[in-house]
């Protein structure tokens, strides 16, 4: 049996694990830009703040992913539930790329621009909103798209805390050493992550603003 | 705005010192005033601390000594967003923002400010025919338009909430030099129509003595003497001949026999 064959079959299943891979993404990413913009915006504005910060972040994304979820395992609320879990530990990894682009896209506004902002009498929030942060904007989306397409690889190993999504073919298909099932979750999680950077790229190229 | 906007000196200088972190002194004890509705050029090589000096008016700089009177107050005591609205500042880069087309650009203070959208509408309409642009300009981008074109909204920009004062560092140094005479000929007209109080920063003498109702040379941080152009060209100060000669020695052509030597 081959594995289009393998997914046709079970189109309903393959489905509902990639809408679980899909949630366990999306909700990361997405309290990743809640908390990763604000957060490097802050540390363009103290700039002590940004070693230990980025530092931090760095070392959150060298822990391995299964330790990871296995360290965070005993929380309390968080490891009542695999996928609340899984999502927290993806948020922790999106984070990096998220507060380095955003701290080093708006350093990286020309400072020209930004001087003649502030020459003008723009206040230092006008200055953030109606100048940097735009002009930022490209670089942090591809920060996003970075993160994006980190979680949807990194996702597939929350199966093994029984998060769902995608990589609970992959783990059945190791355990029941079938290549069809395995791939069955791989190429599905291959193709969100194709899909996710063209598409980010797309919109990243769009809101460069020169 | 103004509490008494006929006494004194629109600017003034007291014994003004700028000091960086590391001691470096790039200004001292500089001691200027700028009258009403005069351009004050601030000519001077690199590293003289003329930009410096234009910086500390509106506080992108703060001096480490002596006090600046802007209006006869003292900088300490304006609100500083209020001071730089009241203050058009061109740049040498333009510092246009790419993002926003050349009627955003315009009308960035009038936003800014809260003005309502159709006045800011007709005043960006008014100040692109003051600048020499044509009204279809309004909805391009810096990056579609030339250089001359550019520092034009430049300056366009800079004139949007009608300041009393303008600030121009090196506004026309990028140019070629044939867009500069032309902007520097509507520059002359243009001041002679509105009467703004203007501080122009430039290193090139001759466009010092084309602008300036006075010149203000600076040499290390110091100011050495501000003359009207005319007085400038017969002061007998060994600095300000030594810049009248280089800049003479600059413009003629170099002796024909000399050449014909080299053969």
């Amino acid at each position: 049996m081959n594995v289009l064959q393998f997914i046709l079959q079970n189109h309903a299943e393959v489905l509902q694990l990639t809408a679980e891979h899909l949630w366990l993404v999306g909700a990361s990413i997405a309290l990743a830009v809640l908390i990763g913009i604000p957060l490097g915006i802050v540390i363009t504005r103290w700039p002590v703040l940004s070693k230990p910060v980025l530092g931090s972040a760095n070392i959150i994304q060298t822990i391995p992913s299964l330790a990871l979820f296995g360290f965070l395992l005993p929380a309390p609320w968080i490891g009542a539930r695999a996928d609340r879990l899984a999502i927290l530990a993806l948020t922790l990894y999106a984070l990096l790329p998220l507060i380095r682009n955003t701290y080093t896209g708006i350093r990286g506004v020309d400072p020209a621009v930004v001087e003649a902002g502030r020459g003008m009498g723009m206040t230092d929030r006008q200055l953030l909103w109606q100048v940097q942060f735009p002009l930022a904007l490209s670089v942090i989306i591809a920060g996003i798209r970075v993160a994006t397409v980190l979680s949807i690889g990194v996702a597939t190993i929350a199966a093994a805390i029984g998060a769902g999504g995608l990589g609970e073919y992959i783990f059945r298909g190791l355990a029941m050493v079938n290549n069809q099932v395995i791939l069955a979750g791989a190429i599905p999680a291959a193709a969100l992550a194709i899909l996710a950077d063209a598409s980010l790229g797309w919109l990243e190229k769009r809101l460069s603003p020169a | 705005m103004n509490n008494s906007p006929d006494a004194g000196p629109a600017i003034k200088f007291r014994d003004v010192g700028y000091r960086l972190d590391d001691g470096r002194d790039l200004l001292r004890h500089l001691n200027l005033e700028v009258q009403r509705g005069e351009t004050l050029v601030l000519l001077g090589r690199s590293g003289s601390g003329k930009t410096t000096t234009l910086k500390l008016i509106n506080r992108l700089l703060t001096q480490s000594a002596g006090a600046i009177y802007v209006d006869g107050r003292s900088l300490e005591e304006w609100d500083v967003i209020r001071l730089r609205r009241m203050i058009g500042y061109v740049i040498q880069e333009v510092g246009l923002f790419p993002h926003f087309t050349v009627a955003r650009n315009i009308g960035v203070v009038p936003q800014i400010e809260g003005w309502s959208a159709d006045r800011i509408q007709s005043r960006v309409t008014e100040l692109l025919q003051l600048v020499g642009l044509e009204p279809q300009l309004a909805s391009r981008y810096p990056r579609e338009l030339s250089g001359g074109q550019r520092q034009r909204v430049g300056v366009a920009r800079a004139l949007a909430a009608d300041p009393e004062f303008l600030l121009m560092d090196e506004p026309f140094g990028a140019l070629d030099p044939i867009t500069r005479a032309e902007l520097q000929r509507e520059f002359l007209s243009l001041q002679q129509r509105l009467g703004k109080t203007v501080v122009f920063v430039t290193h090139d003498l001759r466009e010092a003595l084309l602008l300036g109702t006075r010149i203000a040379l600076m040499e290390s941080g110091q100011l050495v003497v501000a003359l009207r152009p005319d007085e400038f060209l017969r002061s007998s100060d060994p600095m300000v001949a030594a810049y009248v000669d280089a800049f003479k020695t600059e413009v003629s052509p170099a002796p024909r026999n000399r050449d014909e030597r080299s053969e």
